[in-house]
Formats: C-alpha cells, sequence, structure tokens
C-alpha cells in the first residue's frame, strides 16, 4: 500500500513539474533513455546541469559587475546556459534565457540585470522541484526494494517446503 | 585482424558543453555505436591524427566512421573541423554531422555546401542519431567499392 502511494506521488509529481511548464518533453526524452545499464542517468545528467549552471549564473553576476560590461561574454554565458538548459527539459529557466539574449545585443545593462535575477528565480525553482523529484523517487524505490524483499523471501521460504 | 565479428562503427562526438556531450554520449551509445566524446576541436583532431598513425601501423581500432559535432564552441568552431576534415586526403571520406542550438538557414546552407552529411538541431533526439546508419552506409559502400 505503502509503495503505490509513494509512487502514485511520484508521478503526480513529476506529471505537475510538466503542467506547470517547468519541464517540457525534453526531460522525458531522458526518462526514457534511463535503463538498468545506467540508473542514475538522469540524476546524473540533472547534477552536471546543477554545477554547470551555478558556475555560469556566478560568471554572469561577475560579468555584469563590471564598469564597461562586455556584452559579448554575456551573451555567450547566457547562450550556453539556455543550451544547457534546453538540454535538459529545463523550459522556464530556457525561456528566461532566450529574454535575456535579447536584451544582451541591446547592450542594455539595467534590463540584463533584471533578466539575470529572472533566470537566477527559475533556475533556483526547478532546482528544488527537481531535488524534490528525486527525493520522491528514491523513497518510492527504496520502499519497491524493502517490500520485494519481504516478499521474496516469503516466496522462497514456501519454496523450500519440499 | 582481432576485431568481433559484429563490427560497430565508431563515433567522435565533439562538444564544448558537458551536459551535451553526456547526452549525445547516451544516445550514441543507445543507438549501438562505439563512442568517443571530445570537448574541443584541438582535441578531435589530435585524436584523428592518432588514429591516422595507427592505421599505417595497421591497427584499426580506434578507425573513426562519423564525426559529430557541434557548431559554435570557443577556439575552432565545428565548421573549421569540416573544413579541416574536407581538406584533408586522409580524413575527408569521414562523413561530418553538424548540430546547432540555433536554426540559422544560412548557417545550415554553409555546413552542407562545406560538406556536411546533415545538420542536427539541439537538443538531438534519438531519431536524429537513428538517421545517421544511412549516411554510414553509404559511405562505406563507397570505399567498398
Amino acid at each position: 500500500m505503502e509503495v503505490v502511494q509513494m509512487q502514485r506521488r511520484f508521478v503526480e509529481y513529476a506529471a505537475s513539474l510538466f503542467r506547470e511548464g517547468f519541464l517540457d518533453g525534453q526531460f522525458t526524452q531522458l526518462q526514457q533513455l534511463q535503463d538498468e545499464s545506467n540508473p542514475d542517468f538522469v540524476v546524473e545528467v540533472v547534477s552536471l546541469f546543477f554545477e554547470d549552471s551555478e558556475k555560469l549564473l556566478n560568471d554572469l553576476s561577475r560579468a555584469l559587475d563590471q564598469q564597461n560590461v562586455d556584452f559579448k561574454r554575456v551573451d555567450s554565458h547566457v547562450h550556453q546556459l539556455k543550451g544547457s538548459s534546453s538540454s535538459i527539459g529545463a523550459q522556464r529557466v530556457k525561456n528566461a534565457c532566450i529574454a535575456f539574449r535579447n536584451y544582451c545585443e541591446e547592450q542594455n545593462t539595467d534590463a540584463c540585470l533584471s533578466c539575470l535575477q529572472q533566470v537566477k528565480q527559475e533556475y533556483s525553482l526547478v532546482k528544488s522541484k527537481l531535488e524534490t523529484l528525486f527525493r520522491v523517487s528514491a523513497r518510492s524505490l527504496l520502499l519497491k526494494d524493502k517490500t520485494n524483499l519481504e516478499s521474496g523471501f516469503q516466496t522462497s521460504f514456501s519454496k523450500s517446503d519440499c | 585482424m582481432g576485431m568481433a565479428g559484429e563490427s560497430q562503427f565508431h563515433v567522435l562526438a565533439v562538444d564544448d558543453s558537458i551536459i551535451d556531450r553526456k547526452w549525445i554520449e547516451k544516445l550514441l551509445k543507445t543507438s549501438s555505436f562505439q563512442v568517443t566524446v571530445v570537448d574541443s576541436v584541438s582535441k578531435a583532431l589530435e585524436f584523428l591524427g592518432l588514429q591516422e598513425a595507427e592505421q599505417r601501423n595497421h591497427h584499426q581500432e580506434t578507425k573513426v566512421n562519423l564525426i559529430i559535432t557541434d557548431y559554435s564552441m570557443p577556439g575552432m568552431t565545428g565548421y573549421d573541423l569540416l573544413k579541416k576534415i574536407k581538406g584533408s586526403t586522409s580524413l575527408k571520406g569521414i562523413p561530418v554531422v553538424i548540430m546547432s542550438s540555433e536554426n540559422i538557414p544560412s548557417r545550415i546552407n554553409r555546413c552542407l555546401e562545406e560538406g556536411a552529411e546533415d545538420f542536427f538541431l539541439k537538443p538531438v533526439q534519438l531519431s536524429d542519431v537513428k538517421r545517421l546508419r544511412p549516411h554510414l552506409l553509404g559511405w562505406r559502400t563507397l570505399v567498398e567499392i
């Protein structure tokens, strides 16, 4: 009973993330490629995304803090972040980056700073939601294993009655 | 020969994004390709140069059957790599596929005119990777003749 509840919770939580636009079809692609040979694939890719994004966001803050802002550099960082968020299906981060790039082109520092705040916010949101998703998923898998172990024991016990 | 009967196609993937490298590697492995991934054009050329040396010594293990490269990279771009490959007598037979997150028709045309086999929009999908086999088979048939 507990396992089914946890699994349902996972499915419902994942569905809400898609519904609210935090994740798009690309995240589903990631999930579909995960298999027994690489059971942590999604977590691995997303962890790389977190590491890479945090570095890029720091670089962006630094770049926009300069006396003479190098907009080419800023645009290059945003382009990278747009690419990586697109690759894992972090839709809202990607969209925030698209808007950001327009202001880079205009060389508008204030607008860029505002966009950076927006991107940071969206990143923060999707990070916490993905961490929650993984936590719920891990719990449901642990419970499933625990349940399998218990029922497996009972099965082998009855089989040995020969 | 020392190779297994069923020889896998060996794909060399080039991308400066660590996330995209992981993704393309997964797509290629899922599609039963042997994969080598590098993060720059210079590393790719180094690998191919090494491959050339090994071929001279009759070691066929690292033979590359296809190159798939990101377009925008710091330093040398995927387009630069494409030109180098097509300009090399020993490497020009290797099909090159370009990947890009930007759908710019003039960019796509320029790559195709320079000899790129295909152009994939990022994020690359499994269905894109599955399209690689015909390119590989076509090239291999030519070589066999």
